[in-house]
């Protein structure tokens, strides 16, 4: 498959009091469509920084960065939120579900940036929560929900729009082993079987095993190791 | 689910919190509704009574009387159709509480005069003009009493003594219900023969409260009230002429500045629920950063998130402030039968001016953390660095 994104020569740079802090440096990457990526590295290495700007809620301080044919890096605010409505789904290491809906209306959430009717958007919801497995608490709130099943609602959020990538920030960094293999399968899933893109920032060794291909990002530079699985 | 069902779930996600700001916002506009009510009842006070008509009083203030030889020497002046006069009564029914507007009058000018506002049926003006201790009353005072046409009813004075019997009550028979002419006329008072008061008194005989007076055209008032005052300059008991609206309002004034008193009343609360609202918004909107991060990261655009903040304070301010109007409506229709104040309601006027109140209060609290909503940036607000 072709390439989704190109990152080309991008530099991420903060200023802090009189100091200049480089994330990193003219970096370059491409993801093809299709992969299954996961990006580790020391803390404070840029892994989420990168993330940032591949989900086009940050911007590089210089280069290009693309996604398909769109250029992220010349955006602007308003066009970036429709583009990420459209084609990003997050996944975050602690949900980040609203406590004030229920499952199933934080999964219709997304669904509220497009055109779809009321019904569609019904069936979309159900149809999410029944591939994460949920489709039984529909009406639950998150605090009636364990971790494991808050981060599947957040998968299904994150899916229910069907866009082409998933950016996921440690997704099972808050989980138990076995609940982070069952979160971790049921991405390789989405993957596989749905042609999902998946950029995985993680920590753990365990989780870059699923991924298909495993960046080492250190200083500003990626190191790449292929396949762990 | 629409934007609404989120502001909604929003709003009521600390349910405690919610319930005490509406609580406070529901009184605040339970305070304003009333007490606009009552101001329109001043207003229509200060604008009731007819182009033509004149009142003349003591100039020291109406409580003076008037020399009753007055009333005659008014009637010659070039201009003036019609005169009539009264006395305040200081009525009131069984107990001191119980206050009623009585007037002695003498009732065939003075029916004659009013009308155009309220009136008798034929046989029960015939039956007043009759009978010297006689009275007529306004149809819901008697209804409110408890009277019946016919009826033998004492009324106190809690200024007059009876020379009769020494005592402060006086006996009369109700022999007519007034009813209004004009849709905004409200008779809510009583009247009975002045000849009977002047001869029953023991101070104050031969006196008139004030003369009312109805002129040939509108256009001659200011003559005619400049005719009276210089007729009676340099006399014992000098004449303040003026326009029966210009007496209503003066009258209305002399309760204290009623108006002031309820805008600083309003003010009052108003200013307190700006702050307690304005501040628990902030802080609630400050306690849900990361959400709106995360909305935002999902693609909700900076404008939408403004919205839907602006849209919780609104619909917060709306909550509390519609049913406590509703309540202050029919709280003044309950105050309406007790006294006697015609326009004692919350007008279109003042209703309108209570929901622009509320969209003010909901704007002004809910702008500033809209705005930080707005200018959130998502990076910050994830914690992402």
């Amino acid at each position: 498959m072709g390439a989704l994104i190109d990152i080309r020569r991008a530099s991420k740079r903060f200023v802090k009091g009189r100091e200049t802090i480089t994330i990193f440096d003219k970096l370059d990457l491409v993801i093809n469509e299709g992969d299954f990526v996961a990006i580790m590295g020391p803390s404070g290495s840029g892994k989420t920084t990168l993330l940032n700007l591949l989900g086009g809620i940050d911007r590089a301080t210089e280069g290009e960065i693309s996604f398909g044919a769109a250029r992220l890096d010349q955006l602007t605010e308003g066009q970036l939120s429709g583009w990420r409505a459209a084609n990003v789904g997050f996944i975050f290491q602690f949900y980040n579900l609203m406590p004030m809906l229920n499952a199933a209306r934080n999964v219709e959430l997304p669904l509220l940036l497009t055109r779809l009717g009321k019904g569609d958007r019904a069936r979309r919801v159900q149809a999410a929560l029944e591939i994460v497995g949920l489709g039984d608490r529909a009406k639950h709130f998150p605090r009636e929900m364990s971790g494991g099943q808050q981060q599947r609602v957040a998968i299904a959020r994150a899916i229910v729009a069907d866009p082409k990538m998933l950016l996921c920030d440690e997704p099972t960094g808050d989980l138990d082993r076995k609940t982070a293999d069952e979160i971790l399968s049921m991405l390789q899933l989405l993957n596989r079987e749905m042609g999902k893109t998946i950029i995985m920032v993680t920590h753990d060794p365990e989780a870059a095993r699923y991924a298909s291909r495993v960046l080492h990002l250190d200083k500003g530079r990626f190191i790449e190791q292929g396949a762990m699985a | 689910m629409n934007d609404f069902s989120i502001v909604l779930a929003n709003l009521f996600r600390a349910k405690l919190r919610t319930s005490l700001m509406l609580v406070a916002i529901f009184f605040a506009f339970l305070i304003f509704g009333v007490l606009a009510g009552v101001q329109n009842g001043w207003d229509n006070i200060g604008n009731s009574g007819a182009d033509n008509r004149l009142v003349t009083t003591n100039k020291i203030n109406f409580t003076q009387p008037l020399p009753i030889s007055y009333i005659d020497r008014i009637r010659a002046v070039e201009g003036v159709e019609k005169v009539t006069y009264a006395n305040w009564f200081g009525g009131f029914y069984q107990e001191p509480r119980n206050v009623l507007v009585t007037f002695a009058v003498e009732p065939e000018t003075y029916l004659d005069i009013y009308r155009s506002d309220f009136a008798l049926t034929p046989a029960a003006e015939a039956a007043f003009l009759a009978d010297r201790t006689a009275m007529v009353a306004g149809a819901k005072l008697a209804e409110k009493n408890g009277w019946k046409v016919g009826d033998k009813i004492p009324l106190n004075s809690n200024i007059y003594t009876n020379k009769a019997t020494g005592k402060r009550v006086w006996d009369f028979t109700l022999v007519g219900l007034l009813e209004p002419v004009k849709e905004e006329a409200n008779p809510n008072f009583v009247l009975f023969h002045h000849k009977y008061f002047n001869e029953s008194v023991t101070f104050g005989q031969n006196t008139a409260g004030y003369a009312l007076l109805r002129t040939v055209d509108k256009s001659v008032n200011a003559a005619v009230a400049e005719k009276i005052d210089a007729m009676f300059a340099n006399s014992p008991a000098e004449t303040a002429t003026d326009t029966e609206k210009a007496f209503n309002k003066a009258f209305a004034s002399q309760l204290g500045n009623i108006t002031l008193i309820i805008l600083l009343v309003v003010g009052s609360a108003f200013f307190t629920i700006l702050m307690i609202v304005g501040n628990t918004m902030v802080m609630a909107v400050r306690e849900r950063t990361r959400e709106i991060g995360v909305m935002k990261t999902l693609g909700f655009r900076d404008a939408r998130i403004f919205r839907l903040v602006l849209g919780e304070s609104l619909l917060l301010a709306l909550l509390g402030g519609l049913p406590a109007l509703g309540l202050a409506a029919v709280m003044l229709g309950m105050i309406r039968q007790l006294v006697a104040l015609p326009g004692l309601e919350l007008s279109p006027p003042y209703l309108a001016l209570g929901l622009l109140f509320m969209l003010a209060l909901g704007l002004i609290t809910g702008l500033i953390p809209a705005w930080k909503a707005l200018r959130l940036n998502i990076v910050t607000a994830l914690g992402r660095q």
